[in-house]
């Protein structure tokens, strides 16, 4: 049995269509059997609420008199793109305010102005004969824009990682507050709600196809960026209008100590052509698997700390390495389910019917890496590779005499295998001094926890261990922990006036 | 229950917990401290039969003390129930109802702060005096 997109837009119409929930399929389906569910639905309406940082809206403000072409342009204080045309800007949901940094972005912009609440609008110019103004300062509400058209770039991400910090210090990132030696694991999607996991080869989902969005009918207007559905992170790019929108599903928020996004609701309705749509919207969150990245590693390829389904990380608790660990969502699965649900009312009411897409997505396509023509600087190049060392056998009045030689603060400590053990430093020396009865030999006073740098690190991760934990140098080992250089807030010098800041 | 304690350091580091643990004979649990070398502030839990006892002997021995109900307070209008905060808690404040709506148990809180700092709707403030 198959049905047509006209046939289910007519029962849409004639208010006969059996619609359900993503979350309502799989047992519909274990009840009545793939034919009988086929035969039974008509559409699964789908739905996500959760942090979607490529997200936006253009504006197009309307010409002020006399006129000004906007070359720069803020909404309380926060940048828009104006490299467009005269009254029009881009508002990026993630761009911070200048005067309030992360407490307040173009998230909290859209927010403010889906609520009603008025914005400054400021805009400066170099002044044109066709446009003779040079500056602005205006307030603005949403219902005097021309248009507000919101176009999410990368929405509705197919599945998400989650996240976990094998580490020993606390990490915020857009993946949350993550707690030191696999404290806490946090992940972000609807799994049994979410639009393309229930459509996975994208049979259904593409070009011109109608959506919610934010609480207004939008449309899906393509491929996402950085879609990789290939690999099961399918993407799309979404549009709607802002004007229509609700704050029930538009929500400006902050990841501490990482930025402004935005939360976004998306849903889109499922129409029940064949036995492969009925067992794709089958899909539940048993089935749907993600791994968990570990995101104390600084580096592109994070690896994996294990597998987890969406049923195992909605229930509170996984089990990694025999270990029960605590989760948390980021989206909210409560108000996905009331996207899933408001969009079921607006089919079943005729309020919206569906479409096929006008060009179908690409599955096969693979997101890939970039192809980076410049390296950024090592450690290697940039490091000390005269460094003195001393065994922690030796006495601490030698340790201090090495020091005053060789013009340094820091000083690290090896065993009789010349394996890294320790570090001390004048201050350590000092202290010695001051206070003694700790004992006469270095490994008496040493610290034996040395952060430490490898050759190939990039520099940037090599700065970013010098501020986080507040030292200014790093021992450079090789893979055997044997000492081959050392990296110095003095170093960092040669960064500039050198080839990598052309 | 819980008592947020202060007192002085200036007149010497008197052993004020140690003291009224002595003198009370109640066990006192301290959840968290944060001392200098001119304050201190802790926060203890102990038995509610034992509070008044404890209390005044705190005040007596001239700490200020207050009991500390409810301390956290969850803003709904904010809240879009995402569960942030559930697995940053220490004190396990936080957890889904079955409908997945947020549900906090405040009486557990230790005041660590860690998830007025991390909620994404800043939807969770500190009531009364900081």
């Amino acid at each position: 049995m198959r049905k047509t997109i006209q046939e289910i837009n007519e029962r849409i119409k004639e208010g006969n269509a059996r619609v359900v929930t993503a979350e309502e399929m799989p047992q519909i389906v274990a009840e009545l059997g793939e034919e009988g569910a086929l035969a039974e639905v008509d559409v699964v309406t789908t739905g996500t609420f959760g942090a979607m940082c490529s997200s936006g809206c253009f504006f197009n403000f309307g010409h002020a008199d006399p006129p000004i072409r906007m070359e720069k342009v803020w909404l309380n204080d926060v940048e828009a793109y104006a490299g467009i045309a005269a009254v029009d800007a881009y508002l990026g949901a993630t761009e911070k305010s200048t005067t309030r940094e992360e407490n307040y972005g173009g998230a909290h912009v859209l927010e403010d102005l889906a609520a009603g609440r008025s914005v400054e609008l400021r805009a400066i110019s170099r002044g044109t004969d066709c446009y003779p103004r040079r500056t602005i300062t205006t307030e603005i509400l949403l219902e005097n824009c021309n248009q507000a058209i919101m176009v999410n770039p990368r929405n509705g991400y197919q599945r998400y990682n989650a996240a976990g910090n094998s580490g020993d210090r606390v990490l915020h990132t857009y993946m949350g507050m993550l707690l030191p030696s696999l404290g806490n694991i946090t992940y972000s999607g609807a799994g049994v709600l979410n639009p393309l996991a229930n459509d996975p080869n994208l049979r259904v989902i593409g070009q011109g196809v109608p959506c919610f969005l934010g609480g207004a009918e939008g449309m899906v207007v393509g491929e996402g960026t950085q879609a990789s559905p290939a690999t099961g992170f399918g993407t799309l790019m979404v549009t709607g209008d802002l004007k229509r929108m609700k704050t029930e599903y538009l929500r400006a928020a902050t990841m501490a100590g990482y930025g402004v996004t935005l939360y976004v609701g998306l849903g889109i309705p499922i129409p029940v052509l064949d036995i492969g749509i009925v067992r794709n919207t089958a899909v539940r969150d048993e089935d749907i698997w993600v791994d968990v990245i570990d995101y104390s590693v600084p580096s592109r390829s994070r690896p994996s700390l294990g597998r987890v389904s969406y049923a195992m990380l909605r229930s509170g608790r996984v089990e990694i390495g025999g270990e029960e660990i605590r989760t948390s969502s980021l989206s909210s699965f409560r108000r996905a389910r009331m996207v899933a649900a408001e969009l079921k009312a607006w089919v079943e009411s005729g309020r919206m019917t569906l479409a096929l897409p006008t060009r179908p997505l690409d599955p096969d396509r693979k997101a890939e890496p970039m192809k980076e023509t410049v390296q950024g600087p090592r450690v290697l190049q940039i490091m000390e590779r005269r460094v003195a060392t001393i065994g922690e056998d030796e006495l601490i009045r030698d340790a201090a005499a090495k020091l005053l030689k060789g013009e340094t603060n820091h000083l690290p400590v090896v065993n009789g295998n010349g394996v890294l053990v320790g570090i001390v430093t004048t201050y350590d020396i000092s202290k010695a001094v001051v206070n003694p009865g700790k004992g006469n030999f270095v490994r008496d006073i040493m610290k034996r926890k040395v952060i430490t740098t490898s050759p190939e690190e990039s520099v940037d991760i090599a700065i970013r261990k010098l501020e986080k934990y507040n030292i200014s140098a790093l021992p450079v080992v090789d893979r055997e922990m044997h000492v081959i250089g050392i990296l110095t807030a003095m170093d960092l010098g040669k960064l500039f006036g050198g080839r990598w800041l052309k | 229950m819980k008592l947020l304690v202060t007192f002085s350091r200036k007149e010497g580091r008197k052993p004020i917990i140690a003291q009224v643990v002595r003198d009370t004979g109640v066990l006192v649990n301290v959840e968290r401290a944060l001392i200098d070398s001119s304050e201190g502030e802790a926060l203890i839990d102990i038995p509610d039969e034992s509070c008044r006892i404890v209390k005044d002997r705190l005040t007596d021995l001239g700490a200020s003390v207050r009991i500390l109900e409810e301390e956290i307070v969850l803003d709904e209008t904010e809240c879009v129930d995402c569960g942030a905060c559930i697995s940053i808690c220490p004190q396990e404040v936080f957890s889904f109802d079955s409908g997945f709506r947020l549900r906090m148990d405040a009486k557990k809180c230790v005041l660590c702060g860690r998830c007025i700092e991390i909620c994404p709707h800043r939807a969770l403030s500190r009531k009364g005096p900081a």
